[in-house]
């Protein structure tokens, strides 16, 4: 039953043999990141985190497509493809749909995921095949040095738009739950300890992953993310999304909103009760929805956590099954019977 | 009531209708009969790109085209013999095409005021003295089908549509066709609406009764059995023996295959066909579009499967990319691309052969990839099972250039047994190959080959990192060295050309041609009915066709050469004709028509006569 493999997102992925450690994952590659570069951070977080999984080095692919973050999977010690811009999801879904052995990460960023390869992006969350996609979302281009992405600000002034940006930038946790995708999460590179515990859910998770990590540009949009890495603001500001607990920090709360949407409070004016409580297993998106609609206006509260993990059968298994009937009904493919069948005549 | 039997060698028959009458059914039964009562045959299905135009209308007629003789052929025919007119539509658009004195059998029924208002005709051509210099059987197919069926419990409208397996009967009487086969098969597509298959039946017998008994049919003909040789045979299209090429090809290299495709015209049938052969452990994915058929093809191809993706000019278009990400990736990958009328949208139903610069050259940088084309439906199979060897064994995309007049064309095919099938496997590499024992290097060749190593993801002390970026000869690590750019370029390119291909052979009965005439792909048939008609009449012509158009076989300069003069049909405007003038410095002759249908053998005949005659 496909149902089995709920929340077993690296069931059918052989498990290694003996300890392994974050050196094991790491290549005799330079790494080339403009020095101070967020990517660094997630990285050093992703290569720290992969020997918790336990599961064979060689089982483990990294896909990439096109800009720095692309460049992460000369750094893994494992399987890696670098391969072209916007295509990473596409690539790895039919490496994820033929080979449910292995476990597959996508790495991409908010040019690369949003823009050229946005297409393939939403069909690979609605589509559900077995993968993890992490998105490095730093709102601008970097490897084309400095246009303004689709997540930039309205108005952003840019090498390409010197009177500033004109058109509304994606939200990318909006787009993923319009998208239905099963898991969708948002966490940040400087806090290695929230990108384990997320990235731990998304490989359990089987179906389609979608990681936003926030990821700072120091070059050409440096400190996009400095509000929710400050001290003193990171709190206020900051809505960690738990499952179980209510959404609020210290000084804001979450509740349902009049117009049928989710507002921010201030904590103190309203009761315990009326705070949201998160259920990242709510199968009607419409909450998670509206939980990243808070992100507006910029940096007054920022959700960060899982926003939504929701089971159904991925792609990949449903395929696999479908393999599996067709040989149970018929018996396995003999090729000489297909080639003989239909109507045929002999001649002697 | 003894009627007159005539004996025929061949006939050319065209059924023409609106494009909502079934005539692409009606004709693939009387191919059916026909392929089992032994005949050789050939057809031609034209049809609309719209499903259901305005009905009535010029733009709406579909036809469908089936030469069958007692000796083997080569094409659908040029000029039908017989012309079944369901509409005035129909008749107006293929009468041009018909030589004096064929048959005509039109449904009088149909041959209303308004219906003949709707496609010009002031005065119905049935009841005028137009049509005289044919032999016109005027039949009013509809209410004869309404009759017959008036016991039945369907409707008017259920009875009316059964007005094509009337005229099938009719046809199959006319031509002493075996009827067994298409009622069997009519029961089978109607089993859950049994009235509608009782029905249909009906007509069908009533038809063939029609034909028998009437004084309005005269004569009827017979057409022996072709003496093909001994074997095993069945009736298949250019796409379905594309299909099962695929599916022997998997099984052939022992490699599991990932279909990645987006619906288009006229490649979808492959697609569809690969679906139904899950037993195979066939992984069929319909993309979210063109480009992510390939991308999943080719992730699929990094995984250790045989991945193909199916698609027509427009599709090969959007790919690009991904096909040269495999070429420096040095993944094996096919490409099917049914070639259509063009550029952009063109003419979707209709073929031409003016894809070959786009495979050859259609991307960025020096991207050699390997480029086949099959020259006749059945030769589809062969053709897949050879592009599958070439892109495994060299570890590259592989163009398979098939197009529309052979992916709906259909012929009789010897099926061969799995026991005559290559066997195309090459294993994964599973082992180091550094001279240390211990490191892997995914860019060192195979000397003889020139191929790198198949390498997947699972394999243990394997792991590495392959990308569009350029890669140094070896390690494979990320490079911008100048003189390692130019040696990759040379390598890549030597590997593609370094590929085995069987040398051209060149079929010239007399050995004392001067003249050549060269083609490629599905341009065989004509080619070849042609040259059999100017030595039949004295000519001497030597012919040749090219399966491999990139690379060139090892002796096609010897043999271009070889001759005074070299003609090259091509249903394009000289796209081969180009590279062979580029490469081996021959004043090709061409001849370029790009109509969206095949040549006929007639006008090849006539041009390649003029050529001799120059000499």
């Amino acid at each position: 039953m496909s149902e089995s493999l709920n929340g077993k997102g690296l069931a059918l992925v052989p498990k290694a043999e003996g300890k392994q450690t974050l050196k094991d994952f790491k290549s005799d590659q330079e790494v080339r990141w403009c020095p101070g570069c967020g990517d660094y951070a997630i990285l050093a977080a992703v290569q720290s985190f992969m020997p918790e999984l336990g599961i064979k080095r060689e089982n483990t692919v990294f896909v990439s497509g096109i800009g720095c973050s692309s460049r992460f999977p000369y750094y893994m010690n494992t399987y890696g493809f670098h391969s072209i811009h916007g295509r990473a999801p596409a690539i790895a879904t039919g490496l994820a749909a033929s080979r449910p052995d292995l476990s597959v990460w996508v790495i991409t960023g908010d040019g690369d995921a949003l823009s050229i390869g946005g297409n393939h992006l939403i069909h690979a969350l609605r589509r559900n095949v077995n993968l993890n996609i992490l998105l490095f979302n730093n709102r601008i281009y970097g490897l084309t040095k400095g246009q303004y992405s689709p997540t930039s600000e309205v108005g952003k002034i840019t090498k390409s738009t010197p009177m500033g940006s004109l058109d509304k930038p994606f939200n990318p946790i909006s787009l993923a739950v319009g998208a239905e995708a099963g898991f969708v999460a948002r966490t940040i590179d400087s806090d290695r300890k929230h990108l384990h515990s997320v990235l731990r859910e998304a490989a359990a998770h089987r179906g389609t992953s979608l990681v936003e990590i926030y990821q700072n540009c120091n070059i050409f949009n440096d400190n996009a993310f400095e509000d929710l890495k400050d001290p003193e603001k990171r709190d206020v500001i900051t809505l960690r999304l738990e499952h179980g607990q209510p959404i609020a920090n210290a000084t804001q709360a979450v509740r349902l909103a009049p117009t049928g949407g989710l507002e921010v409070v201030a904590r103190d004016s309203i009761s315990p009760e009326e705070i949201l409580v998160h259920d990242v297993h709510n199968p009607d998106p419409s909450l998670a929805f509206a939980l990243s609609r808070l992100d507006e206006p910029a940096f007054q509260h920022v959700p960060i956590g899982i926003f939504r993990s929701v089971d159904r059968p991925s792609y990949d298994h449903l395929m696999s099954e479908q393999l599996e009937m067709a040989v149970a009904q018929r018996g396995p493919g003999d090729l000489d019977e297909l080639l003989q069948g239909g109507d045929t005549w002999k001649i002697n | 009531m003894t009627k007159q039997v005539q004996q025929l060698d061949r006939v050319i028959i065209r059924f023409a209708g609106d494009s909502g009458d079934g005539m692409q059914l009606t004709g693939d039964r009387f191919t059916a009969e026909t392929a089992s009562f032994g005949n050789d045959l050939s057809t031609l299905p034209n049809f609309p790109a719209e499903i259901r135009a305005p009905a009535g209308t010029l733009p709406g007629v579909s036809s469908f085209q089936l030469h069958f003789a007692d000796h083997d052929i080569l094409t659908p025919g040029d000029a039908p013999n017989v012309l079944v007119a369901m509409n005035p539509a129909a008749l107006k658009a293929n009468l041009s095409d018909l030589p004096r004195g064929a048959d005509i059998i039109a449904n009088a029924d149909e041959f209303t005021k308004r219906n003949l208002q709707k496609v010009g005709y002031d005065v119905n051509p049935l009841e005028d003295e137009s049509l005289a210099e044919w032999r016109l059987h005027s039949v009013p197919l509809t209410s004869l089908t309404v009759k017959a069926l008036e016991e039945f419990d369907i409707s008017k409208k259920d009875a009316e549509r059964a007005k094509n397996m009337f005229a099938l009967g009719l046809l199959s009487w006319l031509y002493g066709r075996p009827v067994e086969a298409t009622i069997k098969f009519i029961e089978t597509k109607f089993a859950k609406k049994p009235a509608i298959a009782k029905s249909n039946v009906a007509a069908f017998n009533a038809g063939y009764n029609y034909g028998e008994t009437t004084e309005a049919f005269s004569v009827s003909y017979e057409i022996k059995p072709a003496p093909l040789s001994a074997g095993v045979y069945r009736n298949i299209s250019g796409n379905q023996a594309l299909a099962l090429g695929l599916v022997a090809a998997s099984v052939q290299s022992k490699l599991p295959l990932f279909l990645g495709s987006y619906p288009i015209t006229p490649a979808s049938d492959i697609l569809h066909e690969l679906s139904k052969h899950k037993r195979f452990g066939i992984r069929t994915f319909q993309a979210e579009d063109e480009i992510a058929g390939v991308g999943a093809a080719l992730g699929a191809a990094f995984g250790g499967a045989l991945g193909v993706t199916t698609t027509s000019g427009p599709g090969v278009a959007l790919k690009a990319e991904t096909v040269g990400l495999a070429v420096t990736t040095e993944l094996p990958l096919i490409v099917v691309d049914v070639q259509r009328a063009g550029p952009s949208t063109g003419m979707p139903t209709k073929t031409e052969q003016t894809d070959l610069l786009m495979a050859l050259f259609g991307r960025n940088g020096e991207s050699p990839v390997p480029v086949i084309a099959p020259a006749t439906p059945s030769d589809c199979f062969d053709a897949a099972v050879e592009a599958a060897r070439i892109a495994i064994k060299y570890r590259t995309p592989v163009m398979l250039l098939s197009d529309g007049y052979l992916a709906n064309g259909s012929e009789p095919w010897k099926v061969p047994s799995q026991a005559e099938l290559p066997d195309i496997s090459v294993p994964y590499t599973t082992e180091p190959n550094g001279d240390d024992g211990t490191t892997f290097l995914p860019f060192k060749r195979d000397a003889e080959t020139l191929a790198r190593p198949w390498a997947i993801p699972g394999t243990p002390g394997l792991e590495h990192r392959i990308g569009g970026i350029e890669k140094a000869d070896g390690t494979g690590n990320i490079s911008y060295d100048p003189s390692n750019h130019d040696l990759m370029v040379r390598l890549r390119q030597a590997k593609i050309d370094g590929i085995d291909v069987p040398d051209l052979e060149v079929d010239d009965p007399d050995g004392d041609a001067r003249v050549l005439v060269l083609g490629w792909g599905s341009t065989y048939g004509p080619i070849a009915a042609a040259a059999r008609r100017v030595r039949r009449g004295g000519g001497k012509v030597a012919q040749a066709h090219l399966r491999h158009l990139n690379p060139f076989p090892k002796n096609i300069g010897e043999v271009l050469k070889s001759y005074d003069k070299v003609l090259l049909p091509e249903i394009n405007l000289g796209q081969l004709a180009l590279l062979l003038r580029a490469k081996f410095l021959v004043d090709i002759i061409s001849y370029n028509r790009v109509r969206g249908l095949p040549f006929k053998a007639e006008e090849l005949a006539g041009v390649i006569q003029e050529v001799i005659d120059s000499e």
